[in-house]
């Protein structure tokens, strides 16, 4: 034994070796988005067709009442399925994690109270989780754009960038009203409304290109408007066509709201046992 | 290089309980919060008006769940921490296994820590043993090729193999348990903290537990036991600490400890209890009248009996002694059937003498049953009366026997009979 290895506990130590912790538990961060992806459709009839059967359905009531009845313009040549398809990924990825990052503490809530480990990696392997829904409702993507014969552009290659600033933007929020929710349960019937009413506010059955000019900028001060527009921008390529000082915008957001989100938790992860 | 595995200095934690304690609100709406800041607004502005002191939140209280504990744990030791519920053990734990940070004082932990504070910790329903075994380990620290260089082990050491592949929620709760200790048995921290996790399994399986333990000790590494379970505490642990209201009252050895924990509880000669409302025979009252320690221990007891009905049955008087093991049984009627007593219906004293062999020093309980024998427990004295035997040093010796040794609670006389032929060499 190393002397090294000597760990000192004092009030407001932690901070410390958090990050060095985070490190040394990785394996369990794996261990536990294995266990949810796991479990996450057991006994279910239908099994992983849930991930797949959610988005195809919103998708089709969207292209009916956005792009037949309302008549709302595409982006370019791209079919309107494929442009709600293309902002619906994204935002099905982003609600999914924060209702899943949310719920995470309180449905974990015997680990907290029994056993040590960084309290960040429970809402982050929830996201986690919600990442791999995402990878399953992409074949989704890949079966339409055969289907209308669409061939993505050169810029289909940026995609995995665009999904790493979905991922930040999911966590930010996501670690923030976690933290929110275990003091306070109000937040357990705030998080469900957000996310029914985001889904209208985020330009996920339209495109936001037909937000007038001058209110764009203030549209992008919600981050998955950027998103949702890198994604449009990179999957349907041609026409597509990105604002830039928004989307700048939104990313300057998802930045802050992460910040925000890593801050709360940490400021509030010392008290979680207590008050779980 | 020092072998201290653990030194706590000056450790306390305190909670703030009370109504307007933030910390001690569980669950916390938020409407709640607002009306309170709105409250105590108020009451500061009052304050700041009348020129008096602010107090912040004057229906909070302060209580220190630990209190100024010191302590120190060597490498290959295995320490005992006892006390009554509430007397800050679990507290001390949450603190040494990092789930809550103490209020003041320091921790020095030299090396990593397994903490068993419940056994099964994270095993999900659904997941089949083998996968549950992963996610356990994972959980308690442990690397997945550290699981899998002890799969088999583990397997083996809970017995479970032919149910490896079935969900967890199909298993029998002992197999549940045994694979849940068997995790645990096999982690490799060099401390491992157990809170009374003894208590679940057979005992074959929890011999085997504690067989465990003693490895992990053996190996050098620390462990630290928390349990109400005295006799287990006294076999396996050398060193034991007793905590009382959050501080630390006694550190030595184990039977000393034991000792100062059975010390704590209360000394009483009598109990009362309230009739039964069947109206069957109750003991009312259950006193000892006079205790004498010679050569052998006399104790006079005095029994109440109420009854609305007759009844023949058997009296029974147990004795145990400090940690509940019991001693021995006195009754009228448990082992001659044809001898029972006959309780009538009204209210009687019944006075009897037990004849006790020579007690070690110590306490001990007694409690009373009226059974019908070998069929069922009419009624009994849930608690028991707890009595001090302090005998004289017999004439021919200058010590007596204390219980703290750990001996048994005879002393028996001897008497050399003759000796064999010395033979000097």
């Amino acid at each position: 034994m190393s002397s090294s290895n000597i760990l000192i506990i004092e009030p407001g130590l932690a901070e410390k070796h958090y990050w060095r912790d985070l490190w040394r538990y990785r394996e369990l961060f794996y261990v536990l988005a294995w266990r949810d992806v796991a479990v996450r459709y057991k006994q279910t009839v239908i099994g992983v067709l849930w991930a797949l059967l959610q988005p195809v359905l919103t998708m089709a009531v969207f292209v009916v009442v956005f792009g037949k009845l309302a008549k709302l313009p595409t982006e370019g040549d791209a079919p309107y399925p494929l442009l709600v398809y293309a902002g619906m990924l994204p935002w099905q990825f982003f609600a999914t994690a924060l209702s899943g990052a949310s719920g995470s503490l309180i449905g974990n809530a015997n680990l907290i109270s029994k056993v040590y480990f960084p309290r960040l990696i429970v809402p982050t392997s929830a996201v986690v989780v919600a990442f791999v829904d995402f990878l399953i409702s992409f074949v989704i993507l890949l079966v339409l754009m055969a289907w209308y014969h669409f061939l993505p552009s050169i810029r289909i290659l940026l995609l995995p960038g665009f999904v790493v600033l979905a991922f930040l933007a999911s966590l930010g929020p996501g670690l923030w009203l976690t933290a929110l929710n275990v003091k306070y349960r109000d937040f357990r019937y705030i998080i469900p409304f957000v996310v029914q009413f985001g889904l209208y506010l985020s330009p996920v059955g339209f495109s936001s290109s037909i937000i007038p000019e001058k209110w764009r900028f203030c549209y992008s001060l919600n981050p998955m408007v950027g998103v949702i527009d890198g994604f449009r921008w990179v999957i349907l390529g041609g026409e597509s066509r990105i604002y830039l000082p928004g989307f700048a915008l939104s990313c300057g957001v998802v930045v802050l709201f992460l910040w925000v989100g890593v801050y709360q938790f940490r400021k509030m992860e010392k008290s979680f046992a207590d008050l779980l | 290089m020092s072998d201290i595995a653990i030194r706590v200095e000056n450790l306390s934690k305190s909670y703030r309980i009370g109504r307007n304690a933030e910390k001690a609100e569980r669950y916390t709406a938020l409407r709640d919060v607002i009306s309170r800041n709105a409250r105590n607004l108020l009451r500061t502005t009052r304050d700041v008006l009348s020129g008096q002191a602010i107090v912040q939140g004057d229906e909070v209280e302060e209580f220190w769940a630990l209190k100024g504990v010191n302590f120190e744990v060597r490498q290959g030791e295995v320490l005992g921490v006892i006390g009554r519920n509430g007397s800050g053990k679990s507290t001390l734990l949450k603190i040494l296994s990092r789930i809550t940070e103490p209020t003041m004082g320091r921790v020095e932990l030299n090396g990593r820590v397994a903490s068993l504070l419940e056994v099964g910790t994270g095993f999900h329903p659904e997941l089949s043993g083998r996968e549950n075994i992963y996610l356990n380990g994972a959980i308690l620290g442990m690397a997945r090729r550290e699981v899998d260089r002890q799969f088999d082990e583990i397997v083996a050491f809970a017995g479970v193999e032919k149910f490896l592949d079935t969900p967890v929620k199909r298993y029998s709760s002992g197999m549940y348990v045994r694979l849940a200790f068997a995790v645990a048995a096999h982690l490799e921290q060099e401390i491992l903290i157990v809170d009374e996790v003894l208590a679940v399994g057979d005992a074959q399986f929890q011999q085997k537990c504690l067989g465990a333990m003693g490895r992990v000790a053996r190996q050098g590494r620390a462990v630290i036991l928390v349990s109400h379970n005295l006799p287990v505490v006294q076999a396996f642990c050398e060193r034991c600490l007793l905590l009382d209201a959050g501080r630390l009252s006694h550190d030595g050895h184990s039977p000393g400890a034991i000792a100062a924990y059975a010390n704590t509880q209360a000394k009483r000669s009598y109990l009362q209890r309230l009739p039964k409302s069947d109206g069957g025979p109750t003991i009312t009252r259950l006193e000892i009248r006079h205790l004498k320690i010679r050569d052998v221990t006399e104790i006079l007891v005095a029994v109440t009996v109420l009854s609305n009905i007759s009844l023949i049955g058997a009296l029974e008087l147990k004795v145990s002694d400090a940690v509940g093991t019991p001693i021995g049984i006195a009754s009228v009627g448990l082992l001659n059937p044809s001898a029972l007593y006959c309780f009538h219906p009204g209210m009687e004293v019944i006075v009897c003498t037990l004849t006790l062999p020579r007690l070690a020093r110590g306490l001990y309980s007694l409690m009373a049953q009226i059974t019908l024998p070998l069929v069922r427990i009419v009624d009994a004295t849930d608690e028991s009366l707890v009595f001090d035997a302090d005998p004289e040093p017999r004439e021919n010796a200058t010590r007596v026997l204390e219980a703290s040794w750990g001996c048994g609670p005879l002393e028996i006389p001897l008497k050399i009979e003759r000796s064999l032929d010395y033979i000097p060499s």
